[in-house]
């Protein structure tokens, strides 16, 4: 019993509390307060995470379960950056403190550190974010198909925003006056025209939207109405 | 005319008076605030000149300038808890299909007969988002019905405190389903907060397991797609839920069923069916009446002062008291 | 609208060849979009680019305060957006440096101190030596917190940075000895990846301030739409993906150029415009693949009713 109560009431006494404290310039700062322990218990749950990577590889390696190397590679590498890291293996000297080993700048390219970030973790991450080019023109081909009207209108307006974008869009339309009868029908125009005012419309009615839904989600939690995220054990 | 209709048209007539009768109370109230909010800037200015000689000033208690803010916390705040007091007076709820929530144990029943995981991504930001907060609470429904099925739910997390609370999660719906033996702790767990190390581990698990059923619900950003598109090309059924309106293209052009924005926060109630929840949901729709009739009023006013200048005050004020 | 149920693989087999393009493999197009983006590259196809009304703003936003002024500079990005948002960050750091601003550097991403970093390297000192570290320009780093942050430096910047990234406290600093909070600067420029980033610094610095300084930004193309709304009116200028940068590029480096390295500032301030050639090609790859995706569907429609 009061294993579901006091969760509950600590729920709904804070939100309450920290709802009515941005009302008031006393208490304003509580919100940020709180956000700042969350960041303490955060950084403090690393470990946790930490403990359970290490936990769940070093069974995949043990038991040598499909995809075993993955692990190992995961292993080796948390516990080289570990090490660079922490101990500073390899840090550039402090010119202040030069016998001081935990003085030394570890951020820099000159330091192992600095070598695989610069050389192995921004190239690898830059190339995950590159892979979307690649699953954008799969998932276009697949999916816009002018099936109804509001596919149509879909693939028109896509067809407008992918030539604007580039110089295509002054190339094929650039030529008709900015002062003419038609320049609404250069692309530029056309681009502008949907994205501050159709785009920008929709993006507002589903913020709007998105918004309300926080205060419900929030109001069924503050009033324990919903009790999904409670252990029932 | 039969009962179920004739309770529909009051209902609507109570909330269509209710309206009349709040809006120009509300707008009232906005407009005595916003003089109050100018009075105490006043006030204020006044007292920083003086508080130089005299430190031992009265401290405002309330920020004015936030109390349109306060009004209209109020009044949605007040809308959703007038949808739960409807529900609980026991008047019929009628929540349109989500297409997406029905597609659940569909997607699950598939994953279980073809001897094949789920696989439950709840976004990759931390306990602080609210979406994150959704999506776990969406976990522990999905969770039980994995458990009836008995399929094989993983759930990666990019944060361990996510992590932690998916665990309690989803053992608490192994224990409601009345499988709590086969609840696996290890099937729940943390790979990395770098978002795209994250999404390394887990599209190539999705590319080497193939789960036969996919979950995103939560908070996503550029990763969406790379999920999306991994999880087609291994053929699961998708089913996606954000509140990030940038991504929702991508969900919607690559998932099988897409929750859109507040559809996502309505999903852990529509999937409970408890009449509190849904008649929270009923509320939101009410919420978006008040602001829709705002709205309505302001480009009203907006429009009606280009030809009647002397509405230009009127507009303005209006727009003042919304705090724009 | 769910196109997609049961549609895994694409189309059928069998059929015509249109019909069968259905299905092309995946790898097909992952080719073509690969070649699409390395040819412009390898053959350094640049096209011309007529700066638009949002670059121009951004533009004459940094040139209308006065020179020498004080400017905050966000860089809240991190590698995997750099693509995209590097060109425009080093455009706008050539850009201040050459009106004689006074930068200050922080950033709301924890690698966004590293980006940062390269940027000073690579432009900031590279064009503009006399800058000094201290009086002429202050690395604050990274401070975790999000919006929170945004908040306290709309209202206490000491409390939230006692010190810059290298440990030196902030009083020993003369560029930021007697800064407060955010309305000591004239200009607060963020380049902006997502979350934390553009939005929370309209909705928590400016709203406090609105007229205290002029708030730019630049953003990826996914993230724009939400920027928008914000778009002149507290937001003056904004330069959206790598064609807004690719238009700022060519404003700065026409006002600006370089006397004694011309062709490294072509290079290092060009980066956006080298980066408009595979687009390009790669846009009108996506509008052919989806004219071809829909004459396969067509075909295969017809190739359905003729039985």
């Amino acid at each position: 019993m009061l294993q579901r109560t006091v969760p509950i009431a600590i729920l709904g006494l804070s939100g309450v509390i920290l709802m009515l404290a941005y009302f008031s310039p006393l208490t304003t700062s509580w919100g940020e307060t709180v956000l700042e322990w969350f960041n303490i218990l955060a950084a403090v749950a690393f470990v946790l995470g930490a403990g359970n990577l290490l936990a769940v590889n070093l069974e995949k390696i043990s038991s040598r379960r499909p995809g075993w190397a993955y692990a190992a590679i995961t292993l080796l590498s948390f516990f080289l950056m570990l090490g660079f890291g922490l101990l500073k293996v390899g840090a550039v000297p402090n010119p202040q403190h030069p016998g001081v080993h935990l003085a030394g700048n570890y951020e820099t390219a000159d330091s192992p550190f600095g070598w695989i970030y610069e050389y192995v973790f921004s190239p690898l991450t830059a190339t995950m974010f590159a892979m979307l080019a690649f699953y954008v023109a799969s998932a276009a081909f697949r999916a816009f198909r002018a099936k109804n009207t509001e596919s149509i209108l879909l693939l028109g307006t896509a067809f407008v925003i992918l030539l604007a974008q580039t110089a295509a869009g002054m190339f094929l339309t650039g030529w008709i006056p900015e002062d003419s009868a038609f320049a609404f029908l250069r692309l530029d125009w056309m681009k502008v025209a949907i994205t501050e005012h159709i785009q920008t419309a929709g993006m507002r009615a589903i913020t709007i939207g998105i918004a309300l839904g926080v205060v419900a989600t929030s109001l069924r939690l503050i009033l324990g109405i919903d009790k999904s995220y409670l252990s029932k054990g | 005319m039969d009962r179920p209709r004739t309770h529909r048209l009051r209902l609507r007539r109570a909330v269509a008076a209710v309206f009349a009768a709040a809006t120009p109370l509300c707008l009232a109230a906005a407009a005595w605030a916003d003089e109050a909010a100018t009075a105490s800037a006043d006030a204020a200015a006044n007292a920083a000149a003086t508080s130089a000689a005299d430190p031992a000033t009265a401290v405002a208690w309330i920020n004015t300038a936030r109390l349109p803010l306060l009004v209209a916390l109020v009044i949605i705040c007040g809308s959703v808890v007038a949808g739960i007091a409807l529900a609980r007076s026991g008047r019929p709820l009628r929540i349109r299909r989500l297409a997406a929530l029905d597609a659940v144990d569909e997607a699950i029943g598939r994953a279980t007969e073809m001897g094949r995981s789920v696989l439950f991504v709840p976004g990759i930001q931390d306990m602080t988002d609210i979406q994150t907060v959704a999506g776990v609470t969406v976990l522990g429904r999905v969770a039980r019905t994995a458990a009836e099925y008995d399929a094989r739910l993983e759930v990666p997390t990019s944060r361990s405190i996510v992590m932690a609370a998916a665990r309690e999660t989803v053992q608490a719906a192994h224990f409601t389903a009345g499988r709590p033996e086969t609840y696996n702790e290890s099937n729940i767990y943390y790979i990395t907060d770098e978002q795209f190390g994250y999404v390394a581990a887990v599209t190539g698990k999705m590319v080497r397991e193939k789960p036969a059923a996919c979950f995103y619900m939560g908070a996503f950003y550029a990763e969406s797609l790379l999920f999306a598109e991994n999880g087609n090309s291994i053929g699961a059924i998708q089913i996606a839920g954000t509140a990030e309106p940038s991504q929702l293209p991508f969900f919607v052009a690559a998932c099988d069923y897409t929750l859109i924005g507040e559809e996502f926060f309505a999903a852990s109630a529509y999937l409970s069916g408890e009449r509190d929840q849904l008649g929270s949901v009923k509320g939101q729709d009410l919420g978006k009446l008040w602001i829709a009739a705002a709205i309505l009023l302001g480009c009203a006013l907006a429009t009606a002062a280009v030809f009647v200048p002397s509405l230009a005050g009127a507009a303005a004020s209006f727009k003042a008291i919304l705090g724009g | 609208m769910n196109t997609n149920t049961h549609d895994r693989q694409g189309g059928g087999g069998g059929g015509s060849f249109l019909s069968r393009l259905g299905g092309l493999d995946r790898r097909w197009i992952f080719l073509a979009m690969g070649l699409s983006i390395a040819v412009p590259i390898l053959l350094k196809l640049r096209f011309p680019e007529v700066p638009g009304p949002m670059a121009r703003a951004t533009f004459d936003a940094i040139e209308s305060i006065p020179e020498g002024s004080r400017v905050l500079l966000a860089f809240d990005y991190d590698p995997a957006s750099a693509g995209e948002l590097q060109p425009m960050a080093n455009a706008m750091v050539h850009h201040c440096a050459a009106r004689g601003h006074r930068i200050v550097f922080m950033a709301l991403w924890p690698l966004g101190k590293q980006m940062a970093d390269a940027t000073i390297k690579d432009v900031l000192l590279e064009f503009h030596p006399q800058y000094a570290y201290g009086t002429d320009y202050v690395q604050l780093g990274y401070k975790a917190g999000n919006e929170a942050v945004v908040k306290l430096m709309a209202t206490d910047i000491p409390q939230q940075y006692s010190t810059d990234a290298a440990g030196a406290a902030l009083a020993s600093l003369p560029l930021v000895a007697d800064v407060k909070s955010t309305t000591d600067f004239k200009l607060v420029a963020s380049i902006s990846a997502g979350y934390p980033g553009a939005k929370e610094w309209v909705q928590y610095a400016n709203s406090a301030n609105p007229e205290a300084f002029k708030l730019v930004s630049g953003s990826t193309g996914v993230q724009v739409s939400q920027l928008l709304p914000y778009y002149p009116a507290q937001m003056e200028g904004l330069l959206v993906a790598v064609k807004g940068a690719a238009e700022y590029e060519m404003l700065v480096t026409a006002a600006y150029p370089s006397a004694d390295k011309p062709d490294l500032l072509a290079e290092r301030l060009g980066q956006g415009r080298v980066r408009m050639g595979p687009q390009l090609v790669a846009h009108l790859l996506m509008i052919g693949l989806i004219i071809l995706g829909n004459i396969a569907m067509v075909a295969g429609r017809s190739r359905g009713g003729a039985r």
